[in-house]
């Protein structure tokens, strides 16, 4: 897992901007992130995860903030802290989001490997390890499953 | 033991006597507001997917306000989803095109103290100035309440803001917040509820009130609240409010004390609503626009305060204004303030989120300055990110279109 790295308070709006806002995803993700780093949404591959400071996801309600992540493929956000809204939607939408206070210790093109259960991150470029809030299975249930919505078609179907 | 505000309305809404801070509970949600961009144009086919109706009908509201008036095809199509949806799930309690959610729930009677309310938009702490527990969530969580009634929830700790003393001439419910939030920062208020109190707060109006529960999202708190009094009642239209308030003695988790007396008017430079400092800090910086518009912005008490600046003057920027509500506009216009605002060279816009929400065609253009009373002023958010946006209060924001430049308003006052 390749790392990005931002800043503090990486707003929603620089996720999935406003004048996008009207189309689709696909659309909205080809933007994501671009206020911040240009490159971003075109050069970003499966399974990267994007490491930020504090309060990642402040702004709005919106839930093509981080549905534009995960369709790029982002495999996690690591933050040292978390807007409470865009928290939980981004678990809602199957996106792990991890809180990890030593986040600033990890360099842009870090090579990680996330434990989200018992709370571990590993640098693999570097040999560190760090400890993260770790998220409770029932969530990462929810999460594996591709988020809430096909997690309750799920349990519906087998009801 | 003695409960906070905040915990007294999760307690009911949970069906419980108390809560302890920390604790997760399950609360009945008395009230679901949406507006098109988030509401039925996302719920509904989540709903289709599960096959799943709306648990009560007559608790949901939902309002078209982000995409007014729809410019293009995908704009339209969004606004008519949420006409569609509303009238084919039974929903009676549907403004279309009548002004911004946050200012229509109180204004059209939807809101009473102590209620539990989620809405599908980040400024819903607004409903906390009337002491409704009010906050904002995602249209997977809003999903989970149309369908349940319900929503989980850490019962939240309590963060008292205390303003004693009296706001100065000039100085607004907009300066205390930018303040705070440039003390506190953008996570000052920790996802816990933010309860404001004392003096200078007691003595605003209503919609002062909101502007200041309203910008608790940019605050970082989950929600807002305010006591409810006679001001609450008077407002609502209702002979007694319920008292809901914390007891004396109740746990806080933080008490932050400030005199509104010594208060200046405040500026948010670009790009954060955290980057404040006095206006005379900035002043002096040209302009090329002034925004009066949102829900923090352009309510009649907004709209009242700009044309105390604006009466017998011309603004020498371009002036755009975007009244909250449509109600808000008529009892501007009848009592002459909206005439003020003409006179002084104000372009009139529709009752609706406009640039502050940034998702029509109009839009800041590249390295346009512009002053707004809005709530954020991200880079990019109201137009180009070349854009340069402050935030102030309708006072400031009136002033500076006067002057060309960013300027402090109680200077044409004296």
């Amino acid at each position: 897992m390749r790392a990005w790295v931002f800043g503090d308070n990486i707003d929603t709006d620089s996720m999935a901007p406003g004048q996008y806002m009207r189309h689709g995803i696909e659309t909205i993700a080809q933007h994501c992130l671009e206020a911040n780093d240009p490159s971003f949404p075109a050069a970003v591959r499966p399974g990267d995860v994007v490491v930020a400071g504090v309060n990642f996801g402040a702004g709005s309600s919106r839930e093509q903030a981080p549905a534009a992540l995960k369709h790029l493929g982002v495999a996690a956000v690591v933050a040292r802290s978390f807007a409470g809204l865009f928290y939980r939607n981004a678990l809602n939408l199957g996106l792990p989001v991890v809180v990890c206070g030593q986040s600033d210790r990890i360099r842009a093109g870090d090579n990680l490997a996330i434990d989200f259960e018992q709370g571990c991150i590993a640098n693999r470029t570097t040999g560190e390890t760090f400890a993260c809030e770790p998220i409770p299975s029932h969530l990462m249930a929810m999460v594996r499953d591709g988020g809430l919505l096909p997690h309750l078609e799920k349990r519906l179907r087998h009801a | 033991m003695a409960q906070t505000l905040a915990q007294k309305i999760v307690a009911r809404a949970a069906g419980r006597t108390s809560v302890t801070p920390g604790e997760i509970v399950t609360c009945r949600v008395d009230l679901a507001m949406m507006h098109d961009s988030g509401g039925p144009r996302r719920v509904k086919p989540m709903l289709e997917r599960l096959g799943a109706k709306v648990w009560d009908p007559s608790k949901v509201v939902v309002v078209t306000d982000h995409y007014v008036p729809a410019a293009d095809e995908e704009s339209r199509g969004i606004v008519r989803t949420a006409r569609d949806w509303a009238r084919e799930t039974g929903i009676r309690a549907f403004h279309d095109e009548e002004g911004i959610c946050h200012v229509l729930l109180p204004e059209r009677g939807h809101l009473r103290p102590g209620m539990f309310a989620v809405g599908g938009d980040s400024h819903s702490p607004t409903g906390g100035a009337f002491a409704v527990y009010m906050f904002g969530i995602g249209a997977t969580e809003m999903l989970g309440v149309l369908v349940s009634g319900e929503i989980w929830l850490k019962a939240p700790h309590t963060i008292a803001i205390e303003f004693g003393g009296r706001l100065r001439e000039g100085v607004s419910a907009k300066d205390m917040m930018l303040f705070l939030i440039g003390q506190l920062g953008m996570d000052g208020g920790q996802y816990q509820a933010v309860e404001y109190c004392g003096e200078a707060v007691r003595a605003l109006p209503m919609q002062e009130r909101m502007t200041l529960c309203n910008m608790t999202a940019e605050l970082g708190g989950q929600t807002g609240l305010i006591a409810s009094d006679r001001v609450t009642a008077d407002y609502l239209g209702i002979a007694d409010a319920d008292r809901w308030d914390s007891d004396p003695g109740a746990t806080v988790l933080a008490h932050h004390r400030f005199d509104a007396d010594t208060l200046a008017p405040q500026v948010a430079a670009p790009h954060s609503p955290a980057n404040t400092k006095d206006v005379s800090a900035f002043s002096g910086i040209p302009l090329d626009l002034a925004y009066i518009g949102a829900c923090t912005g352009a309510k009649l008490e907004d709209l009242r305060m700009a044309a105390r600046m604006l009466r017998g003057r011309k603004a020498r920027t371009r002036l755009l204004v975007a009244p909250a509500s449509k109600r808000d506009e008529e009892a501007a216009r009848r009592e002459g303030t909206l005439g003020v605002l003409i006179e002084a060279g104000a372009e009139l816009l529709p009752n609706a989120c406009g640039m502050c929400a940034g998702y029509g065609p109009s839009r800041l253009p590249e390295d346009c300055v512009a002053i707004s009373t809005t709530a954020r002023n991200f880079k990019g958010r109201m137009g180009a990110a070349s854009a340069q946006v402050y935030l102030a209060s309708p006072y400031t924001v009136a002033a500076s279109a006067i002057a060309g430049r960013v300027a402090d308003p109680r200077d044409h006052l004296s």
